[in-house]
């Protein structure tokens, strides 16, 4: 399945680089990604995709929120279906 | 890809606006399910709930997890008791409100709602029998929701249940004295009630339902106000189109749900019921809507108006999102679960008579209402009538969910916690209803021309 991560919070140095090394580790591929300031908060989006995940998604999105409370930062995992039924007709 | 800004808009939906699935209602046809046996009925009962239901939450937590959306409440429906317990001996009904009570549990859902009856014409036995048991099934059970409808457009008003039903919930009230008189917030009295309504605690499956359906209610006040705080100022018609196009993303949201689920179920989509349906938690009211529209407190001269252009523009925008669009959809102004409507009763700002008006344009009616607990149940009944009056003339859902809060009084609170909130008591009309509610009969079916 594909999803979006999104991480949002303040910005510093690192940010992409731990969360990418934590997806490639868990064996997330990362299709895509965008990264802006938005409302002054660090804002990155990534579309992945999980066919090769070697854990649970349960584990990956704990894993992913325990990275995010490290850096000070939130980290949510939502399949793209959500946004695509929300945003796209 | 879906842009940023996209995705953050849904992901503030969903975090700071309080957007979510209220909940995912299975409706459940319990039809063969009768036996002459009440015992054997309910071991029926019993084992069909849990054999439809048994993976509902573990499916809705699944769900949960892949979208990251809150799901309130898993609830089931079924169809109402009173059909189902007719061609049983018992002369009470309270033991099937205990076995759904028991389903419910052991499947892990929060309510279960079809301790109902349909009586808009006229009551059969199990009707009678149904009715009269509601208070002691209310008092003793947990998750069981009853309901009773008693009118309709093209019946009338049957004025004989109304008087009944006037006394059920002062009785059901009494039973829970300790607790408020809870058992009085389970319970629903119903004008035009729809068959595929999945909030509670008015669900039932009606007899025109499949063997088994998902229904999907879907809620976000605190979206359609964040939406209209960016348009301050602006003419209605920009308001009308900004609340269409937030519903419209939200009902998706509930679609998307809903296919999901009943995939992963095996069941068949039934509905999905876009209502405005607020929570005590601060940022999900539906009055702040009102309130950001221009009134300065819910209950001011305007509400009307403005609650009726928000309950139009939140179906206009739901209808094109779904492929079926049912249930109540609209908006809901329950006082004790909104905590604008609450500030507004405690500032005298919104009192039962403005609240019956606003019935007229939104979805249900006076709901999660508290009032004095003295009050005669005539005078309850009075009020069910006014408000089915208005249900039928306008071929409108109207219902009447009021809580005569044993020991209490104007100037009291109710608290009940969670999704129930808490209620200032509210004041009545000092003047009986005696007479005519000891009228009985019906009142006919409006006529459906001449509109005036």
């Amino acid at each position: 399945m594909k999803a979006i991560i999104s991480v949002i919070g303040m910005d510093q140095i690192g940010i992409i680089a731990q969360v990418s090394s934590l997806l490639s580790e868990k064996k997330v591929n990362i299709l895509d990604i965008s990264q802006t300031i938005l409302d002054e908060y660090f804002t990155m989006t990534m579309l992945v995709e999980l066919e090769r995940l070697e854990t649970s998604l349960e584990d990956l999105k704990k894993d992913l929120k325990s990275k995010g409370d490290e850096l000070g930062v939130s980290i949510k995992l939502q399949h793209e279906d959500i946004f695509r039924s929300m945003h796209r007709i | 890809m879906i842009n940023t800004y996209e995705i953050m808009e849904t992901i503030r939906m969903l975090e700071a606006e309080k957007l979510d699935i209220r909940t995912i209602t299975m409706g459940i046809s319990l039809s063969d399910c009768a036996d002459s046996d009440g015992k054997a009925a309910r071991e029926k009962i019993y084992r069909k709930i849990i054999s439809y239901a048994g993976n509902l939450v573990k499916v809705a937590e699944e769900i949960e997890l892949k979208y990251d959306i809150p799901i309130i409440n898993k609830r089931i429906s079924v169809t109402p008791i009173s059909l189902v317990a007719a061609a049983s001996k018992d002369s009470n009904y309270v033991e099937f409100a205990k076995i759904m009570d028991q389903a419910a549990q052991e499947v892990g859902v929060d309510f279960i709602g079809g301790f109902s009856a349909l009586v808009h014409k006229g009551m059969t036995k199990s009707d009678q029998i149904l009715i009269n048991s509601i208070p002691e099934a209310l008092a003793s059970t947990e998750r069981v929701c009853s309901s009773v409808n008693i009118g309709t457009t093209r019946a009338g008003l049957n004025m004989d249940a109304v008087k009944q039903m006037g006394e059920i919930v002062k009785e059901a009230a009494e039973l829970t004295a300790d607790q408020g008189g809870v058992a009085a917030s389970k319970l629903v009295v119903f004008a035009n009630a729809p068959e595929d309504n999945p909030f509670m605690a008015g669900a039932f499956h009606g007899v025109g339902e499949g063997e088994c359906m998902i229904n999907v209610g879907i809620s976000g006040p605190g979206a359609v106000k964040a939406a209209l705080t960016k348009v301050k100022g602006e003419a209605f018609d920009v308001v009308a189109e900004t609340i269409k196009k937030t519903a419209f993303k939200i009902t998706r949201m509930g679609q998307l749900v809903a296919k999901e689920a009943s995939e992963m179920l095996g069941v068949k989509a039934g509905i999905v019921d876009l209502s405005l349906a607020p929570t005590p938690a601060v940022g999900d009211s539906v009055a702040r809507i009102l309130e950001e529209m221009g009134i300065e407190v819910c209950g001011a001269h305007g509400t009307t108006a403005a609650l009726a252009l928000l309950n139009d523009a939140v179906k206009k925008g739901g209808v094109m999102a779904s492929s079926h669009v049912g249930g109540l959809s609209g908006a809901f102004i329950p006082v004790s679960e909104d905590a604008g409507m609450i500030e507004a009763v405690e500032k005298r700002a919104l009192s039962i008579e403005k609240l019956e008006a606003m019935t007229a344009v939104c979805s249900v009616g006076l709901d999660m209402i508290a009032v004095p607990g003295s009050t005669a149940p005539t005078t309850i009944s009075a009020i069910i009538a006014d408000e089915a009056a208005i249900g039928m003339v306008n071929s409108k859902t109207t219902a009447v969910r009021i809580i005569p809060v044993p020991g209490k009084d104007v100037g009291d609170e109710v608290v009940y916690g969670g999704l129930f909130g808490r209620a200032p008591i509210m004041k009545l009309s000092d003047y009986s209803s005696n007479e005519f509610i000891a009228r009985g009969g019906r009142i006919p079916a409006p006529l459906q021309s001449l509109k005036n």
